[in-house]
This record gives C-alpha cells, sequence and structure tokens, in this order.
C-alpha cells in the first residue's frame, strides 16, 4: 500500500514572540488542513512531536476532541521524521487510510542544553564541558577535511547557497543573504566552524496529512507519494554525537544506513534525484551528508560546490528552501520542514526557488543526536 | 601541595586514583576484544556481556580537535570560569594504540599548534576547587609540552 501526502501545512520559522510552539503545531495543522480541503474530525490519527514545546497531543484540546488516536514521538532532530514515519506504517499497516504527521518547537536562545545523563552519559561528561553539539560536528569535519582535502572555501560556499536560498523562501527565519566575506569573517565557533555556517536554535510548526495512495485524488489533484521512509540508529563504529570514545574501526553512518534502506525500498537510485535536503545543522554536515546519502564520492564535494551542482539550477540542488541554516532548528519541526519543501517542490509551487525542469523524484534527509538518521523518497 | 584527602575524582571509576601512574580505565570484550572507554558491562560491537575492566595506554596521536568558542550552558557545565574570564578550550579525540579513541578536553599552552597525528599524553590533575576540595579529572596534553 502506496502513501501519500496530501496536505502541507507551515508555520513560519524562526521567532515569533508571543505564540507558543503548541500554537505554532496547531497553524500548520490547520494549514495542513486547508491544503487537503478536510477537517479536523476527517481524520483519524495522528503522531506528533516536539522538544522543548510541550506534548504534542495537547493539540487535541484547540483542534478539537474526536477522539482519534494521537501517539507522541520524540527522537531528537529526527523527531519529525519519526513522525512521518510513524504515520507512513500506520496507514501502509492497513490499519487507517488518513491522518496527519506534525511537528513544532520552540527553544530558548542560545546554544541547546543538554542533559548529560538523559544521553546515557555521565554527569562528569556536561560537567568538564564536552556536552556540546558544536564540538561534535566541529570535530567530525576537522577529520573529514583532513582526509577528503575538503577546504574551508567549500564550507563558506555552503553556507552562502542555504542563505540565498533562504532569501527566497517567505517561511525562512533568515531572509537576508549572507554574502561570502560575512561568512568567511564570521566569528569561529568550534574550529574550523564559524558563527554563520551554524543553524541556531529556532521556532516553527509544519504538518503533512497522509492517506492510501489509492485515495490521495479524493483531496487532491497533485498529491505526492512517500516510495521510500528510514530511520536506522548508529551501528559500532560509526562516528557521533556524545561518544566518550569511539571504535577504533570506521563503519558507516546511521544516515548510510538509512539511504541504502530507503533506495532499496524506492527501487532507484542516487542518480534518479531531482531535488534534496539533507541535514545541514552546519556546514560540514551538509558536505559530508552529500557522501553519507550516495550522492557523491568523499571528497568530491570541493568540485561540486565550486561548479554549483548544489545551486537550485545545478544537477542536484540542495537545501532549496535554505535549510537549517536559513530556517533555524526547531527540533520537532525540521524533519518535516524538509519534507514540506519537496513536496512543494514537487508541486511546481515554491515559487522565485522552484528547480527548474518539473523535478519529480525528490529525497529528504535529517540527522540527530545520539546518531540516528531519517530518509524519505518522494515521487510526484 | 593538597593532600590526597582534599582531592575528590570528577568520577568513580574514570581512572585510576589517588596514583603516581594514574590511568583511564577501560574495559575489554573477552569474546570480540573490543575496548570500551568508559568502562562498561555490555559490548557495543558484539552484544556480549562478559568484558573486563582494563587499564589503558596513557600516550596516543590526536585523531580530531576542536576549539571550543564560547561559555558552555551550566548546567551541565561546571568549570570555573566566569563571562569575563572564559579562553577557548580544545577538545579532542585522541587515539591510544590497539585500545580506542578517548574523547579528552586537551590543555595545549598554544592553541595553533593543535595538529592531527600529534602525540599526546594523559595528565589527571586538578580542574576546579569545589568547597574547599579539588575535583580530579583526566585531560590530554601535547607531548612534551612540560
Amino acid at each position: 500500500m502506496d502513501v501519500a501526502i496530501v496536505g502541507i501545512g507551515m508555520h513560519p520559522f524562526g521567532r515569533t514572540d508571543g505564540v507558543s510552539g503548541l500554537d505554532q503545531g496547531v497553524y500548520a495543522a490547520r494549514q495542513a488542513l486547508s491544503d487537503s480541503k478536510l477537517d479536523w474530525n476527517d481524520l483519524q490519527f495522528a503522531y506528533g512531536g516536539s522538544s522543548a514545546a510541550g506534548n504534542a497531543d495537547s493539540m487535541v484540546s484547540k483542534l478539537g476532541l474526536t477522539g482519534l488516536q494521537f501517539i507522541n514521538v520524540s527522537n531528537g532532530c529526527a523527531t519529525g521524521g519519526s513522525a512521518l514515519q510513524s504515520a507512513y506504517m500506520a496507514i501502509q499497516s492497513g490499519m487507517f487510510d488518513l491522518g496527519m504527521a506534525v511537528g513544532f518547537d520552540k527553544h530558548p536562545r542560545g546554544a541547546f542544553t543538554v542533559d548529560p545523563e538523559a544521553s546515557g552519559l555521565g554527569k562528569w561528561y556536561g560537567d568538564i564541558g564536552m556536552a556540546l553539539t558544536p564540538q561534535f560536528f566541529g570535530m567530525k569535519i576537522q577529520r573529514y577535511m583532513h582526509e577528503y582535502g575538503i577546504s574551508e572555501d567549500t564550507l563558506t560556499r555552503v553556507a552562502v547557497k542555504n542563505y540565498k536560498n533562504g532569501a527566497m523562501n517567505p517561511n525562512a527565519w533568515r531572509k537576508n543573504a549572507f554574502t561570502y566575506d560575512e561568512v568567511a569573517q564570521s566569528p569561529m565557533v568550534c574550529d574550523p566552524l564559524r558563527k554563520y555556517m551554524f543553524c541556531s536554535p529556532a521556532e516553527g510548526g509544519c504538518a503533512m496529512i497522509l492517506c492510501r495512495a489509492d485515495q490521495a485524488h479524493k483531496y487532491t489533484s497533485n498529491p505526492v507519494f512517500l516510495k521510500a521512509v528510514a530511520v536506522k540508529t548508529r551501528t559500532f563504529g560509526s562516528f557521533e554525537v556524545f561518544s566518550q570514545s569511539q571504535a577504533l574501526d570506521r563503519a558507516g553512518a546511521p544516515s548510510e544506513q538509512a539511504s541504502k534502506a530507503a533506495f532499496e525500498m524506492a527501487g532507484i537510485g542516487p542518480e534518479d534525484i531531482d531535488v534534496a535536503q539533507l541535514q545541514d545543522t552546519e556546514s560540514g554536515a551538509e558536505i559530508m551528508h552529500m557522501s553519507e546519502n550516495g550522492f557523491c564520492a568523499d571528497g568530491d564535494q570541493e568540485k561540486w560546490l565550486q561548479e554549483g551542482h548544489t545551486e537550485i539550477d545545478g544537477k542536484l540542488p540542495v537545501n532549496t528552501d535554505g535549510g537549517c541554516l536559513a530556517n533555524g532548528e526547531p527540533v520537532g519541526a525540521s524533519g518535516l520542514r524538509q519534507v514540506y519543501e519537496i513536496a512543494l517542490q514537487l508541486r511546481g509551487g515554491a515559487g522565485k526557488r522552484q528547480v527548474p525542469n518539473k523535478p519529480k523524484v525528490g529525497y529528504t534527509h535529517v540527522y540527530g543526536a545520539p546518531g540516528l538518521s531519517g530518509v524519505t523518497i518522494m515521487t510526484t | 601541595m593538597t593532600s590526597i584527602a582534599n582531592q575528590i575524582p570528577i568520577a568513580e571509576g574514570l581512572f585510576t586514583w589517588p596514583s603516581n601512574d594514574p590511568r583511564l580505565l577501560g574495559s575489554k570484550c573477552n569474546n570480540c576484544g573490543v575496548v570500551t572507554f568508559p568502562a562498561q558491562a555490555g559490548c557495543p560491537a558484539c552484544c556480549g556481556e562478559d568484558t573486563a575492566n582494563i587499564e589503558m595506554e596513557r600516550r596516543g596521536t590526536l585523531w580530531t580537535w576542536t576549539i571550543q568558542g564560547f561559555l558552555p550552558n551550566r548546567p551541565p557545565y561546571d568549570g570555573p570560569e566566569t563571562a569575563e574570564t572564559f579562553k577557548p578550550f580544545a577538545v579532542g579525540y585522541i587515539e591510544l594504540p590497539n585500545q580506542v579513541r578517548v574523547q579528552s578536553r586537551i590543555k595545549c599552552d598554544d592553541l595553533d599548534q593543535l595538529k592531527i597525528g600529534m602525540e599526546m599524553d594523559l595528565v589527571v590533575e586538578k580542574y576546579v576547587e569545589r568547597d574547599g576540595k579539588d575535583i580530579i579529572a583526566y585531560f590530554f596534553e601535547p607531548a612534551g609540552q612540560r
């Protein structure tokens, strides 16, 4: 049983003072319902999540107490992707025909605060100053640059591209396109990554209406089909955030595992993808995720960025909505934002940032602590 | 010099203490031989449950590093600095031969000299003073720095 996305909704990302995270989720849910011309009481189930803005299932008191099955999802930065995966399985199993995946968040300003013990680490790990995600991102790309000859120029180009795309996205947080020099000369945060190479914790909400593919045309004239959804956790030997130690023998990242599983499920390969959203927590992540997801060989990113292959008019546009860099990171909503953007691109509704030549196959990839990835493949 | 009685390790079981030649404490799987730090009962590689605690090598090489450029949020951070006194500090993974790569704060007089592949030595010493006691932690530093 194929699964279709028949409605998409979003509350603008960034900072919205005076509107709770939950209300941003409710806003996104109503947008998605309106997009598919459905009412809340038409839905049979929902999966939703937020990391810092409360229990998603409390949305029912605002949207209506219809008695539907609503399950909260909590899976780090992959929360939105995991909500979608759950909704996909609920329909594919045959148990339900029509439901929602929703995610929202509202984080305090500044770096994310981590509770080491909640991640199975000793209290000492935070005490001494190692429970910080930016350190991991710095260390992972530092090693990658050493092994594969990636330069700081490529880190800068990724950020410049994503801010440029964000400037064409009315729902993005950062709508000013930073120049190359502004990115390259911004303060160093965690070597080799600078301030404007990082996304920031933010706010936002995103929702999708999903249904059985054979009923999709009841709700919309332009459904998008989920051909694959895969979530994988780390295997022994992958280099992950919050690792007090790591094995001498390297193994593939969870993104590699999720990507392979998704391509196998969809029966296509990386060369068939027309547009992709790859987790860009910072510039280095987008670079490494290009190869971890099978789109290029390690080290080829240098050439790809120089030749503009990941620009909107390139051979594989990446993060056409500005990615996490321009949208910020509301943990519960980010994975669904990626799916929203691909759905919009496949429907041809992405406005100024529309990928040319009618893209037909899209790809999303989210990565989260402490080492998990979610991938979807979507088609028209 | 502070007496041993006035020194408390930052966590039990991370390193041998008190000791004139302190070592990190890890575990080795009796089934597949994989080494883990800190020590743990289950093996992350083969899923076995038969591990033995071992003392780790004290010299290794720097596998990757970064510099923490801003004062971490507290909690969980509990270092001695204030916003005014904070200076960026280095963190990295040190590859211990035939064992494992260990994440550690790095004590380095000149952060510009940090380089992948350089030799690093374990040091176990005072991290911060709390309630009149010295909290002892482990660090790595460039070999021959002192």
